[in-house]
């Protein structure tokens, strides 16, 4: 079930919303969006079926290259990380100005499911320098469904939650050719970035097509220090098209390519070279299958990624080496939906095959010397396949949402060479294993008093990931060990509850959320003093293990306030903190964050000013290479205007971010690299309609 | 369908042939196709050809092979064999370490090994002395043979007095080292005198294999050498994380701990005065 919030304009706005009737999905939408929105725009809340159950929360995109949406985002044409980092969920773990990794409940990659378009995809890069988000743009997206914990379970087997970023489609809607061209540009780091995108669609067709390409110098820190090794270049191409069969049978294809080149990584030693993906499905939706089922969604789809690290451009290296990475995935999935009286069901059964080899090959200083190299990916084949099930059932006084899922998940070690290579720690290690996880989650809203409630208890393991069981001295920098998988690694198994209140007043809208994980078997890298280093200047190896448990909470609050019918204030605060059995804080945990903004909107101008910023991070942990990151506080600046020109639209927008050129950094920025000093914006986006 | 009938009577004939050829006392599949002629010695109406796997006489340990062909070219079996390699160098003379020459499964096959200590040069020398009988009738050949150092240049075989004042020769066996924990097994000899080597038993050989380009990398769960009484020779593993150079740090201890010869390695002391070398 989602809830929908039919978003419709004023009349003289209309043209603008021509391409979206349906704007956003779910009752958690960023607060810019629908406070900029607001006044102009009656929200209906569309109920298909009971109560607002879903927890998601829907990063919007696609409306940027639609001149009325574009106020929902300060900053149109920013990379996609910058989109998620304005989530109020989600945080960025940052090596460089590129392909920053998201994280959510103070989880990474490994704990997350990140799909597009409910694909499975995994990055090919041992040391998480290409997470998934980086193969897309937003350019081809429509919004970004990030759904915490085991509600992300649809998805995959997860322990934090899912995110799922959704391509745009014009999806049969008549509205004929439409194009657009966007063009940016960034001071502080020269980033030159230009855009179209050329659309037909009709009531029995659509194709849509877009491009974007990305370049950028390296960035200047605030205070006037340039990073290094900060630089970037990137194109996405991307298509997709559908067919109605007849009346209701639709076919539908899609198929992105992404190519970043030349991208530095400041806080790491080596740059990218290249990260390239395919990625490309087919799909097949009808709206009634066997018997009582509904809305039958099928999938198949494959995507390819190459990886390659570079130190060519790095002056001053212990040993120059090459390591390039692959990952190719195949899956597939098909959903059904049946709707009785009180209960939505959905029924899923999914799969994916994923192949992972990284290797290395290190030139020794002295010519002669033969090139070392190992297999840090032993070319690891996961087999997984799932089964998944939801009921959403109407109890009159509230709405109960069960979920479970089922998956049964197989490695291959399909490289002698790797598997030997592991067998030097792992003697009796074997070539095959599987693995069964199990999620079950129930969640429960109603309304107590004014507020809506909704309660949640779930429970959901995860296997190890590719690095985690099989990695073969793969070095982090971040805490300058080499790390060593274990493929004998108990499931990481997760105890969730989650509570959340939203208080409707009549101008204030208050919202309360929390979380708590008690991770037991939480996998973590741990020193193992007898290994030797393989990095050159490492300080030592760590093996992954299970600790017995984690615990986690996340909390936070955030209140819109409507002032007067243009004028509105929003406010956020979270609070993270993780610490294992004997209490030790665990690693990238978000310190007390706070954000704060006010927007005005008249017409077709709109302005917003915002600060945000974080408290000194006081739990850290210095064995896995933290400190204390300073308090920081920054602030930004926006201005947009909307001009008709005849039957098209011209939109501009301007901004300065970190306006008093702050040097700071976060606790999610690899190594303390600082981030962005001050930094002038400019886009234009012209649509043809 | 006719194919498949060719192919199947291919396959049953290649298999009978091959089954035959241990049998076959007309030669016609050579035993040692595998390997190198290394030598071939005349003498005596007689031509004795040693081979081995590589290339070339070399330092550190060879497995040789000998046949004895007559007169009328028909390779003899049952003979019995002893060698005698001598090293003329400027100021003395002295042997090596070796091993009876005894039968192989094939008859008219010998084997041994010999474990040179050093290449010859323009001025010393190796040569080898073998004395044979056949039909009862003994015979002694002597011929200069060329002893070089390994193709890789890599340090298989090492000649160390110990603390015990005893000279030392300790030798790799032949090893393909793979990214894998390998079998690893060596022989060490006493120096008695100049002619005479024994095997030394019941000693221990610590092993921590290093790479020197990377830091002095170690690798985990190698396996000190111990003497197995059985194959007669010092057996341990060596595990090896990547391709490349490994230097092979060795301690010997005697069998009350003491060491003999040899560092451990520390930040400081990056290499053990007993070593090893491989590159792969």
């Amino acid at each position: 079930m989602k809830t929908e919030f039919d978003v419709r304009s004023y009349p003289k706005n209309r043209i603008c919303l021509k391409t979206k009737a349906l704007l956003l999905s779910t009752i958690f939408v960023i607060a810019f969006q629908l406070n900029v929105l607001a006044q102009e725009q009656a929200v209906i809340i569309v109920n298909d079926t009971i109560l607002p159950v879903n927890l998601d929360e829907v990063i919007v995109i696609a409306n940027y290259k639609n001149a009325l949406e574009h106020r929902a985002q300060n900053k149109p044409l920013s990379t996609l990380d910058e989109y998620l980092e304005s989530s109020k969920k989600l945080n960025m773990i940052k090596r460089g100005a590129y392909a920053w990794e998201p994280v959510l409940n103070d989880m990474s990659s490994e704990r997350l499911t990140v799909s597009i378009d409910g694909m499975r995809i995994f990055g090919a890069c041992t040391d998480k320098m290409d997470p998934i988000t980086s193969y897309v743009d937003v350019s081809n997206l429509n919004d970004i469904h990030v759904a915490s914990g085991q509600q992300g379970a649809e998805h995959g087997a997860t322990i934090g939650g899912s995110i799922d970023l959704r391509l745009e489609k014009s999806n049969f809607k008549p509205t004929g050719w439409v194009g657009s061209f966007e063009t940016g540009f960034e001071s502080n780091n020269a980033s030159r970035i230009i855009g179209g995108e050329l659309n037909y669609s009709n009531d029995n067709f659509y194709i849509d097509s877009d491009v974007i390409f990305r370049k950028a110098d390296n960035y200047v820190a605030g205070g006037g220090e340039e990073v290094n090794y900060s630089q970037f270049e990137k194109y996405n191409l991307s298509t997709n098209a559908g067919f109605k069969i007849d009346n209701d049978k639709k076919l539908l294809a899609s198929f992105i390519f992404d190519e970043a080149r030349d991208v530095g990584y400041p806080a790491l030693p080596m740059d990218v070279s290249l990260a390239r993906a395919f990625i490309g499905s087919v799909s097949y939706i009808q709206p009634k299958f066997i018997g009582a089922l509904s809305d039958w969604d099928s999938k198949v789809y494959a995507n390819s990624i190459t990886h390659i690290m570079d130190d060519s451009k790095r002056p001053d290296v212990p040993i120059r080496m090459d390591m390039p990475g692959w990952s190719d995935t195949y899956g597939y999935y098909s959903q059904a939906k049946l709707k009785l009286e009180k209960h939505a069901f959905l029924f899923k059964i999914d799969g994916f095959y994923n192949r992972s080899l990284a290797e290395m090959t290190m030139y020794p200083n002295d010519p002669n010397e033969n090139e070392m190299f190992m297999l840090t990916w032993p070319d690891v084949r996961t087999l997984n396949s799932g089964l998944y099930a939801e009921d959403i059932f109407d109890l009159n006084e509230g709405t109960l949402k069960i979920s479970s899922r089922i998956t049964v998940q197989g490695f291959t070690i399909a490289d002698e060479f790797g598997l030997n290579s592991l067998r030097i720690f792992y003697p009796t290690m074997p070539q095959r294993q599987t693995r069964f996880l199990k999620s079950f989650s129930s969640l429960y809203a109603t309304k107590m008093a004014k507020a809506d409630v909704k309660l949640g208890l779930s429970y959901g393991d995860r296997a190890p990931s590719v690095s985690e069981g099989f990695g073969f001295y793969l070095f982090n920098s971040f805490d300058n060990h080499d790390y060593i998988g274990d493929p004998n690694l108990e499931n990481e198994k997760s105890l969730e509850g989650n509570v959340s209140f939203l208080f409707p007043f009549k101008n204030f809208k208050l919202n309360l959320e929390g979380n708590y994980f008690h991770t037991m078997d939480y996998i973590i890298g741990e020193v193992s003093p007898d290994l030797s280093v393989m990095t050159i200047g490492a300080d030592g190896v760590k093996i992954y293990k299970n600790l017995e448990y984690a615990n986690l909470y996340n909390v936070s609050v955030d209140g819109t306030y409507q002032i007067t019918p243009g004028f509105s204030w929003n406010g956020f605060i979270s609070y993270h903190r993780g610490q294992d059995q004997d209490n030790i804080n665990l690693p990238f945990i978000s310190p007390f964050a706070y954000r704060s903004s006010v927007q005005y909107v008249k017409g077709s101008f709109s302005g917003n000013i915002a600060m945000n910023g974080a408290a000194e991070q006081v739990n850290f942990n210095p064995s896995y290479g933290e400190d204390r990151t300073k308090a920081y506080t920054i602030f930004s600046v926006s201005l947009g205007k909307t001009l008709s020109i005849s039957d098209n639209s011209l939109y501009l927008k301007t901004g300065v971010e970190n306006i008093f050129d702050t040097n700071y950094s976060t606790y999610a920025d690899w190594k303390n690299i600082p981030r962005m000093g001050r930094n002038i914006f400019l886009t234009c986006s012209y649509t043809i309609n | 369908m006719k194919t498949i009938k060719t192919i199947i009577s291919i396959f049953l004939i290649s298999i009978s042939l091959t089954s035959c050829s241990d049998n076959d006392e007309n030669n016609e599949i050579d035993p040692l196709t595998e390997l190198n002629m290394l030598t071939s010695l005349q003498a005596n109406t007689h031509t004795l050809e040693l081979y081995s796997a590589q290339s070339q006489f070399t330092v550190g340990y060879n497995e040789l092979f000998i046949r004895i062909k007559d007169a009328s070219d028909m390779y003899i079996s049952d003979a019995t064999i002893s060698w005698n390699p001598v090293m003329h160098m400027t100021s003395m003379m002295h042997s090596c370490p070796k091993s009876e020459v005894s039968k192989t499964d094939d008859a008219s096959v010998y084997s041994g090994f010999i474990i040179f200590q050093m290449p010859g040069n323009d001025t010393e020398y190796w040569d080898l002395t073998i004395n044979y009988t056949v039909n009862g009738e003994s015979y002694t050949v002597t011929e200069q043979i060329e002893v070089k150092a390994p193709l890789d240049g890599m340090q298989r075989v090492s000649v160390f007095t110990g603390s015990d004042n005893a000279r030392y020769i300790l030798a790799m066996m032949p090893l393909e080292p793979k990214v894998a924990v390998n079998d690893f097994s060596a022989l060490l000899y006493k120096m008695e005198s100049m002619m005479v080597f024994s095997p030394v038993i019941n000693q221990t050989i610590a092993l921590d294999p290093r790479m020197p380009s990377m830091g002095n990398h170690s690798s985990p769960n190698n396996v000190d050498l111990t003497y197995n009484t059985t194959e007669k020779m010092y057996e341990g593993k060596l595990a090896l994380t990547m391709t490349g150079y490994w230097k092979l740090n060795l301690k010997l201890l005697n069998e009350s701990g003491d060491v003999l010869k040899g560092e451990d390695i520390t930040e400081t002391n990056l290499s053990s005065s007993l070593y090893l070398e491989i590159e792969f």
